[in-house]
């Protein structure tokens, strides 16, 4: 246009210019650098200092990282090999001790050719976890192996007969029949104490016994795994998966139950939990491992892992419950009002209305309680279970590798790291999945 | 019996069988195997290998037992303890038996209720210290910093000991002995002191062993050896009598190799005869049968075969027999006789 009348003055620009490439030092790696590493003197200092720190650090670690011994079959055949390559007073790692005992790590002393049971039920896991985790995306069936399985966890991982747990699968079959049946004969009350008299008769009296019987009638059993042999990193995942699988529905009933308006439950919750919470849990593996067999009659076979998975279940729920109450704190009466005024029960008020934005207020304190948990399962090595922790003074203790500290802690810190920062992430990409406000 | 998790969780709540504890033998033949209390992990006393297979000097004494009573050296069920747990463990029932290097002391026989059958190792608390500090006896340590696990009788012997002799110390106390040897090499001591065996197996990891030397004075009598239950005097008999036929069998120059050559026929020895069970009823006696001496010797070799295999000279811990020889060499084991 402008062209077509050339006395037309104009005084702004009236065609676009093209669109030019940012000058080089705005964009790509330089650009990115000017502005988050040397914009400014003061920022340009701190970067060099930064640099020069994590420089000496890794000047360190690297070298010592990086040693050829991974094929040695013992800590003098590590110092061999190092004097040979590198000459003598070389600091290097000795990774020949994790060659050789990574495999117990991980499985303590459970029997090599049955390594398939704890690995397949490490699998199911993420399969019951998904529909809980993901709950998007994932088909519905799954919800049944979720259901299903805290009955073959136990299963695989211990053996024995598979009537066991289906004895037992039976037993909340009986009781949830009750329940439905009754309900509208004796009044729904009446029917849930019937229902959980009942159960509790069958699984004391009458599951043993036939699962027994049909054992007899179609033998079905995996071999027997004693919990002795269990051990390594899969014992720290059983007690941190079980007790984090039952310390939050534990959690959230006692956190209800402090909110209660009924004085009994109120004072019973509040009692457990500043009871719980009063007392460290080195305490309570000591009473697990210690008192209880002494209160126990002799002879009484109370398994010392199930022992340590209550102790830490009832710790972390007692903290789990506080974190929720802290989220139920945080919701405005409002939300109690508006379920109320919506002609709610309490139940379903909560359901619907409270714990879905309280729970999602407390996921942060929540996940970190579930770290804090599994990293305290490493305590367990004090009442002589062998944890990681506890393998690593026993490998200590093998004349072949006694000497070596740093390359069991650091292989044992890297495993603990995986699970602990993967749940972190997970607890980040939960929190934004759920942000539905203020956006 | 059948131990089951879920009916361990249902019925514990008091619903458990009162069985007495009293016939320990009873119960470990019934059961199958015998529950060993042994430490979490000791150089040379206890550890399990690479396969999970426990092996050690104390190991052997748990090895020989369940290869006298059942048969099977492998019959075994190791419970690791700690030295908070050990005591309750034995007292609660439940192990069988403790061979977690234990010193013999009369408040742990008297006061706790144990009952000691014997002492497989004479052990004493010594000092280590680096050659280049031109120490040659613990006299000459006054003002020395002296790193030390905490909680343990060794902390006792050293105050006693350096009072004793009118010296000063720097306690330096640490929990483990993988954290006393780091402190020890990063010098922030100039001494370490445990029980002798634990700085002989402590010295032979280090890099350049011949750089530390271990003082001669020892300070303190530890004698160690396997306990049961106090009111269980057969069972006691049956562990006391196991050892003694190892340290017995060495004696008499019984080996693994030919304990089953020397029990298929009488010899011209009649205590080897009534030991092996080729003449009398030893066995019996014990509740056991007639063989039970030759397969606790089979299962590891007699006491001098043990010590040299796991803690010997020829190992890396390399302790010599020193007290731990046989009286007739000027030791101080001496089995009674077996008559």
């Amino acid at each position: 246009m402008s062209n077509a009348n050339s006395n037309d003055l104009s005084f702004v620009r009236t065609e676009i210019l093209p669109e030019r490439t940012p000058p080089t030092s705005a964009i790509g790696v330089v650009g990115w650098m000017r502005a988050n590493l040397f914009s400014g003197w003061f920022n340009t200092l701190l970067t060099l200092l930064a640099i020069l720190v994590i420089y000496s650090i890794l000047s360190v670690i690297l070298p010592w990282l990086i040693s050829p011994t991974w094929g040695a079959q013992s800590l003098d055949e590590c110092r061999e090999i190092i004097a040979s390559t590198f000459g003598p007073n070389v600091d290097k790692a000795c990774w020949g001790v994790i060659n050789d005992r990574w495999i117990q790590l991980l499985f303590g002393f459970y029997p090599s050719e049955l390594y398939w049971r704890p690995i397949l039920a490490f699998i199911l896991l993420w399969a019951a976890l998904a529909p809980v985790l993901f709950a998007e995306g994932t088909p519905r069936q799954f919800l049944l192996v979720t259901a299903l399985y805290p009955f073959v966890m136990p299963w695989l991982l211990w053996g024995g007969t598979i009537w066991t747990p289906l004895a037992i699968l039976a037993g909340f079959a009986i009781a949830y029949g009750i329940v439905r049946l009754g309900a509208s004969m004796i009044g729904t009350l009446s029917a849930i104490i019937l229902s959980v008299v009942v159960a509790l008769i069958w699984w004391l009296l009458v599951a043993g016994p036939l699962a027994g019987q049909l054992q007899s009638i179609i033998p079905l059993a995996l071999t027997e795994v004693t919990s002795r042999d269990f051990g390594g990193m899969m014992l720290s995942i059983v007690i941190g998966v079980v007790a984090i699988g039952f310390s939050l529905p534990i959690g959230i009933i006692l956190a209800l139950g402090r909110k209660s308006n009924l004085l009994i439950v109120k004072a019973l919750c509040v009692g457990f939990i500043e009871f719980i919470r009063g007392v460290p849990l080195i305490t309570l593996l000591f009473v697990a491992s210690v008192l209880l067999n002494i209160f126990l009659p002799p002879g009484t076979s109370f398994d010392i892992i199930l022992r340590v998975i209550i102790m830490a279940t009832i710790f972390a729920s007692a903290y789990v419950a506080e974190v929720i109450r802290g989220g139920l704190a945080a919701l405005p009466t409002g939300q109690y009002e508006a379920a109320d005024a919506l002609g709610l029960d309490y139940w379903r008020a909560q359901r619907l209305i409270i714990m879905p934005q309280a729970l999602k207020i407390s996921i942060p304190g929540i996940v970190s309680t579930f770290i804090g948990l599994f990293k305290d399962t490493t305590l367990v090595s004090i009442i002589g279970l062998l944890d990681p922790l506890g393998l690593s003074n026993a490998i200590r203790a093998d004349t072949d590798w006694n000497g070596i500290v740093w390359e069991l802690y650091g292989f044992i810190a890297l495993m603990f790291f995986v699970f602990c920062f993967s749940m972190s992430r997970y607890s980040m990409y939960l929190e934004r999945k759920l942000q539905t406000e203020n956006r | 019996m059948k131990k089951s998790l879920f009916w361990g969780a249902l019925t514990a709540a008091g619903l458990a069988a009162g069985m007495s504890s009293a016939a320990t033998l009873d119960d470990v033949k019934a059961r199958g195997t015998l529950n060993c209390g042994v430490t979490t992990g000791l150089v040379g006393f206890a550890a399990p290998n690479a396969n999970g297979r426990w092996e050690g000097f104390d190991v052997a004494v748990c090895r020989a037992v369940a290869a006298a009573v059942l048969g099977d050296e492998n019959a075994i069920e190791f419970v690791p303890t700690t030295g908070k747990t050990r005591f309750t463990a034995l007292a609660s029932g439940e192990i069988d038996m403790l061979a977690r290097n234990t010193t013999w002391t009369f408040s742990r026989d008297v006061d706790l209720g144990f009952e000691f059958a014997g002492i497989n190792y004479y052990d004493g608390q010594g000092f280590m210290v680096p050659k280049e500090l031109g120490v040659t006896s613990a006299k000459e340590l006054n003002g020395a910093t002296v790193c030390i696990q905490t909680g343990t009788t060794t902390e006792l012997n050293l105050a006693d000991w350096f009072r004793k002799n009118n010296m000063e110390y720097e306690p330096v106390p640490i929990e483990t002995n993988a954290e006393a040897q780091q402190q020890y090499l990063a010098r922030a001591c100039d001494v370490y002191t445990t029980d002798s065996s634990g700085l002989a197996a402590t010295r032979a990891t280090f890099e350049d062993p011949t750089a530390h030397v271990i003082l001669p004075e020892i300070i303190s009598k530890e004698p160690l050896g396997p306990l049961v239950r106090h009111g269980d005097n057969q069972w006691g008999d049956v562990v006391r009598w196991t050892l003694n036929a190892l340290i017995a069998a060495e004696e008499f120059g019984i080996t693994s190799a030919n304990v089953e050559e020397l029990a298929s026929e009488p010899t011209d020895s009649p205590e080897i005869n009534r030991m092996l069970g080729t003449e009398g009823d030893l066995g019996e006696m014990l509740g056991l049968d007639k063989d039970w001496a030759v397969r606790a010797i089979a299962a590891g070799g007699n006491y001098g075969e043990i010590f040299a295999r796991h803690i010997g000279e020829s190992t890396p811990v390399g302790l010599a027999r020193g007290l731990n020889a046989q009286w007739t060499e000027g030791g101080l084991l001496y089995a009674p006789p077996f008559r």
